[in-house]
């Protein structure tokens, strides 16, 4: 079915009427019960026989070539049926991706790729299996530590297309003739999206069709992946992904796993094939965020106004495959300045390929720049906030488009209200209760609107004054199933409960991945608009079984910048004798458009806040430069926050709308809630203690 | 090698032999289709495998399933009842659902689970890591809630909406998450 183009009307106030209101997730009841159907859950056809279970062999050296899989032992294993190493494995078309190349030839680019993949009756004996199979290696000499290489070089751009580098007057000029100047370097840690959920998948090859129940964040863009590398038309992978144990980024393009499982089909006819990667295996194979180091410079007068800002950006790639994290994107739209310049610089390692976990950019790049903000207020003498008042911009810095709204300073003074930051002492280490000094600290959060085109939506009339509404759209975990129904009612004018939604199938009109923030703006501008064209040729009385299917033009304003902001507040303690850190009290106030759920909004931002605690106090992946391998390769060693660790946590939106932004309103809340809060912890840290921390997580011996 | 058990999962008697490699998770959702229970790292450090295995919550990825012969095991689905042919939602995943106490939903049949046994456990009068009082009853307060749910990790960050469902279960005012 083709869709028409529709430039698309923002929902008129006195339309919304599901939007806005408190509806409960619709995928609850099955989710508490334990019956939803994650990856490789599914039984029904094509998956309904015994599938075979695939266990992925990685490689034990960084760098080299494999020069012999001795599978023997392995496959003399009672319920072994075949080992594939990249002799064995069917042949991929030429592409442009190194890391789905799985098989393909005998180069390691890292420690823990896969070199074979093992195939059994159960997973008992996949796993014994792969331990028995032998690969003889030509190791060759790996970079893998990001501390002791001098090799860097500039990319052409950073994720996902915006430039290295940015530059406008004279930095070094206003630096020298600046009255106050910060000079400091922070730092963020390799860290791992770890979704509870691990990547799993289960595939099924009939020899014309390969269909695929995916743990994705986008069912249609791992179809438009790996069909052209499989020699495939799209319509001939039916990709499905109805429940997602989450992503943060790991799951929103495809990774190695997903390309492993999909050979190992091919290469069985008729069998399905289940392949859950472990939680070990993961630190390898889907994904991280690569380490930072951020090399500020700001210079401002003796009022605290900046004169001039500089970001200057080193970080990991894979020598194999570039993933630049666009760290200093939002410094170039944060605060005002004459004098500006930002630029990134990669290093090459011979290591896993970096990619998106929550907020790529935002959250290393502010971290940074809401750490030396808090620098520059105490050496000007001025309250943090009152610090960012005096900075905040009349337009875009970057763009000089006016802001559709620029909320930040509205979130900093709700937020200090609610915080009780007038009562907070300026000095730092001022308070001390028993053994635990305490401080407060705040920073600035921010996330780019973005609305992804290429979304299609399919509105039918069913009997009874219902509508089917479909969209291959993706619920990880966010309410998109629960919202996008609100939203349809709204742009049909019907109540929310005449609204069928199918979601999460490749058979579904096209969809983007629910990343970046930007799938209910972008799923949402699609159902409007074709609601908007449904009810321009069919009326509000559709006979049943009339259609339309659309993708809307014109759904947000290029005029404009368009920027989430939000503020979050921490109050901190910090053992005087152990440095152990407490966070007994987190804020966050956020300026996002217009709350299509409070529900869900709700518990999206406080997650964001959690997930900011946690990389803020706890997340460091360590990955040994002798072997390339990342030896916290598990929960245990790899801390995240847990109930223990979340005290008084509290979310507020400002209640706003904005129709420049999206047709709903709304400017995306995924990921704004882990931008900005690690700072405002270090930055409470600080006025705990007198003690600067510049990296995260903020551990007990920074204050030993 | 092969070893024939015998269990009550969710209600129903089951005899099926087992390698004696698998755990217990890996029985229940690879041969036995009970899916409820989620495997998150495998290694007893997400809680998302816990079910209630002879009435206490258990982490059934530590759990060798050929020395549970004989027991009985109740998952998260386990816990529904019904009323005509309607499922109702034991009182635990109702407050799951009032709260929002999840997002994706891998980690919340494991999480209600717990929350289950916890209440169980505080109405023994088990002590945890944060009682002060080793000599009377427990009480159901929040550090004692967030102690005792520790072992359940959940990456989507849902730990208020929890707390605020267990609260309400035990008895204590819920608070809301606002």
């Amino acid at each position: 079915m083709s869709a028409v183009e529709q430039p698309v009307t923002p929902l008129e106030r006195d339309a919304i009427r599901s939007v806005g209101t408190a509806h409960p997730r619709v995928d609850g009841p099955l989710k508490v019960a334990g019956r939803a159907a994650y990856a490789v859950e599914h039984r029904e056809a094509p998956y309904d026989a015994r599938p075979l279970h695939a266990w992925l062999v990685q490689s034990t050296v960084a760098r080299g070539r494999v020069l012999a899989v001795d599978a023997a032992r392995a496959v003399a294993h009672p319920g072994v049926v075949s080992v594939l190493d990249h002799t064995s494995a069917p042949r991929l078309q030429e592409g442009e991706d190194r890391e789905l190349e799985v098989l393909q030839d005998d180069r390691v680019d890292f420690r823990g790729q896969i070199v074979a993949v093992v195939l059994a009756e159960t997973s008992e004996a996949a796993r014994e299996a792969a331990g028995l199979v032998e690969v003889a290696y030509d190791e060759q000499s790996h970079q893998a530590a990001f501390e002791e290489t001098e090799d860097t070089y500039e990319p052409e751009t950073v994720n996902p297309e915006m430039p290295a580098r940015t530059e406008e007057g004279d930095v070094d000029g206003a630096l020298a003739g600046a009255a106050v100047v910060v000079d400091a370097t922070y730092e963020t840690p390799v860290e791992h999206n770890n979704p509870l959920e691990p990547h799993a998948a289960i595939a099924h090859w009939d020899g014309e069709v390969l269909t695929l129940a995916d743990s994705t964040q986008g069912v249609h863009p791992v179809a438009q992946t790996l069909a052209p590398l499989l020699g495939l038309e799209q319509a001939q992978l039916h990709v499905v992904a109805p429940y997602v144990g989450g992503g943060f980024g790991s799951k929103g393009v495809p990774h190695a796993p997903e390309m492993a499982v999909v050979l190992a089909a091919m290469t069985q006819p008729g069998r399905a094939v289940r392949l859950a990667v472990t939680r070990q295996q993961m630190f390898a194979l889907t994904g991280h965020r690569t380490p930072t180091r951020s090399h500020f410079r700001l210079g401002a007068d003796a009022d605290g106004r900046l004169v001039a800002i500089e970001h200057e950006v080193l970080e990991p790639t894979s020598r194999w495959k570039e993933f630049g994290e666009q760290t200093a994107a939002p410094t170039r739209m944060m605060y005002a300045a004459r004098n500006r310049r930002t630029g990134h610089r990669l290093v090459p390692l011979d290591v896993a390929v970096p990619s998106w976990m929550r907020a790529p950019g935002e959250m290393p790049g502010m971290f940074a720049h809401e750490v030396a903000m808090d620098e520059l207020a105490v050496a000007c003498g001025l309250d943090p906030i009152e610090l960012r008042v005096r900075n905040e911009p009349d337009v875009d810095p970057e763009t000089g488009k006016p802001f559709s709204r620029r909320g930040l300073v509205d979130c900093l003074r709700r937020g200090a209200e609610r915080f009780g930051w007038s009562e907070r002492p300026a000095e730092a280490r001022a308070t001390l209760e028993g053994d635990w000094w305490v401080g407060t600290g705040v920073a600035a959060a921010t996330y780019p609107a973005m609305l992804n085109p290429g979304n299609e939506a399919r509105i039918s009339a069913a009997d009874g004054g219902h509508y089917d509404v479909a969209i291959g759209a993706v619920d990880i975990g966010t309410g998109a199933r629960t919202v996008l129904q609100q939203i349809a009612a709204d742009a049909l004018g019907v109540d929310a409960s005449c609204i069928r939604l199918r979601i999460a199938d490749t058979d579904l009109p096209p969809a983007t991945v629910a990343g970046g923030s930007s799938g209910t703006a972008s799923w949402g501008a699609a159902i409007v608009a074709t609601a908007q064209r449904f009810r321009a040729d069919h009326g509000d009385a559709p006979d049943p079984g009339v259609w339309t299917q659309a993708e809307a033009t014109d759904a947000q304003s290029e005029d404009h910048a368009l920027h989430s902001f939000g503020a979050s507040f921490a109050e901190v303690r910090v053992h005087r004798w152990t440095g152990e850190v407490r966070v007994p009290r987190l804020l966050g106030v956020y300026s996002v458009g217009r709350v299509i759920n409070p529900v869900t909004a709700r518990s999206q931002l406080i997650g964001g806040l959690v997930m900011g605690m946690s990389v803020g106090l706890f997340e460091e992946s360590y990955r040994d430069p002798r072997t390339g391998h990342v030896v916290t390769q598990d929960l245990a060693t790899y801390h995240v926050a847990s109930h223990a660790d979340v005290r008084d946590l509290q979310v507020e939106w400002l209640d706003e709308e904005d129709p420049l932004a999206s047709p709903v309103g709304g400017r995306g809340i995924g990921e704004i809630g882990v931008v900005g809060t690690a700072a405002s912890i270090a930055n409470a840290a600080f006025h705990a203690t007198g003690t600067r921390v510049r990296s995260i997580p903020v551990t007990a011996d920074r204050f030993l | 090698m092969e070893t024939r058990i015998r269990l009550t999962v969710d209600g129903r008697q089951r005899e099926t032999s087992v390698d004696t490699r698998t755990t217990l998770l890996d029985l229940l959702r690879e041969r036995l289709d009970v899916t409820s229970p989620k495997k998150g790292c495998d290694h007893g450090q997400c809680g998302s495998c816990t079910v209630l295995l002879d009435g206490r919550r258990h982490l059934t990825c530590l759990a060798l399933a050929v020395a549970y012969d004989g027991s009985e095991v109740v998952t998260a689905a386990g816990l529904t009842g019904s009323e005509g042919d309607d499922e109702t939602l034991h009182p635990v995943q109702q407050a799951f659902l009032d709260h929002d106490g999840y997002q994706c939903g891998y980690c919340t049949p494991g999480q209600v689970c717990s929350a289950v046994g916890v209440l169980r456990e505080l109405g023994e009068g088990h002590p945890s890591h944060v009682t002060e009082d080793l000599t009377g009853p427990v009480a159901a307060d929040d550090d004692e809630l967030r102690e005792r749910m520790s072992g359940n990790l959940c990456r989507c960050g849902a730990y208020p909406g929890i707390l605020a469902a267990v609260r309400e279960v035990a008895g204590q005012p819920a608070g809301g998450i606002a």
